[in-house]
């Protein structure tokens, strides 16, 4: 498995703890009174776990099983993967941060957290796009 | 990888664009706002994120990986069936969400989702089989 499948996947699998985590602390709330930042986390989990875990799952395994682009590079562009992962944790650690803080003491900062977010997560989507869209190739 | 995946895959990254690129916005107006009707986007990002992105690349992926039915991978129409009832409920559920329309559409497209998870079925299900049967 190359190593940038195994740096995905091991990643992956950090977000499906945290996500249970988070998804812990939220069902919490029906026994227990949270503060309010802990009650906003509910986009925080869910992106934790389709972002975090689900798609960094998929990308790490599109990277390892989708054909081979060319006897010379045969995963593609490796940059470009590496910038999808760069891009796609950075922003959803972001998120993660900022959501909650946001909630708890709007402020400047963290509401520019958010769009900085958005900003690297969409990035990250397009990059992957492009590493990726070259593999997709038919018989 | 067969024809059939590569028109899921590439129309899965197709709704991967979209979806991100709405989530993108509501997140920013989350912390920016950019304007109040952003949010109708938000059912939208979900049904492109969850069906049009994750489901379609499954299938695609399925279709190509699982074992083959002695040489071939079966009978390819139910699969294109499943394709185009997949993509035309992906449409009726991300407009009639956000543009507000009679929620028979709404229906129409769940159902037309369900109908497309059946005929995907129906290649996938025979090619499920041990080792060598």
């Amino acid at each position: 498995m190359p190593i940038l499948t195994r740096v995905y996947i091991k990643t992956s699998l950090i977000y499906l703890v945290a996500a249970l985590l988070v998804g812990g602390v939220l069902a919490l709330a029906s026994v227990v009174d949270l503060p309010p930042a802990l009650r906003s986390l509910s986009p925080v989990y869910f992106h934790l776990f389709m972002v975090g875990w689900i798609t960094q799952l998929i990308v790490g395994m599109l990277y390892w099983m989708l054909p081979k682009y060319s006897k010379e590079k045969p995963r593609g562009h490796d940059p470009l993967w590496w910038a999808t992962y760069v891009l796609l944790n950075t922003g959803l650690l972001l998120r993660v941060a900022a959501e909650p803080a946001n909630a708890l003491m709007a402020g400047a900062a963290w509401q520019w957290g958010l769009a900085l977010s958005a900003l690297l997560q969409w990035l990250a989507g397009l990059t992957l796009i492009a590493a990726a869209w070259p593999r997709v190739k038919m018989r | 990888m067969p024809r059939l995946s590569a028109w899921f895959i590439r129309t899965a990254m197709a709704y991967l664009a979209l979806g991100i690129t709405f989530g993108a916005l509501l997140l920013w107006n989350k912390g920016l706002p950019l304007h109040p009707g952003i949010w109708r986007l938000l059912p939208v990002h979900i049904e492109l994120m969850l069906v049009g992105w994750t489901l379609q690349l499954i299938y695609g992926i399925a279709f190509w990986i699982l074992p083959r039915w002695r040489s071939s991978r079966g009978n390819e129409t139910p699969v294109w069936v499943a394709f185009w009832l997949l993509n035309g409920g992906i449409w009726l559920v991300a407009l009639s969400q956000s543009l507000g329309w009679d929620p028979i559409w709404l229906a129409a497209g769940r159902l037309a989702e369900i109908a497309s998870a059946a005929a995907f079925a129906i290649n996938a299900w025979p090619r499920t089989k041990a080792l060598g049967a």
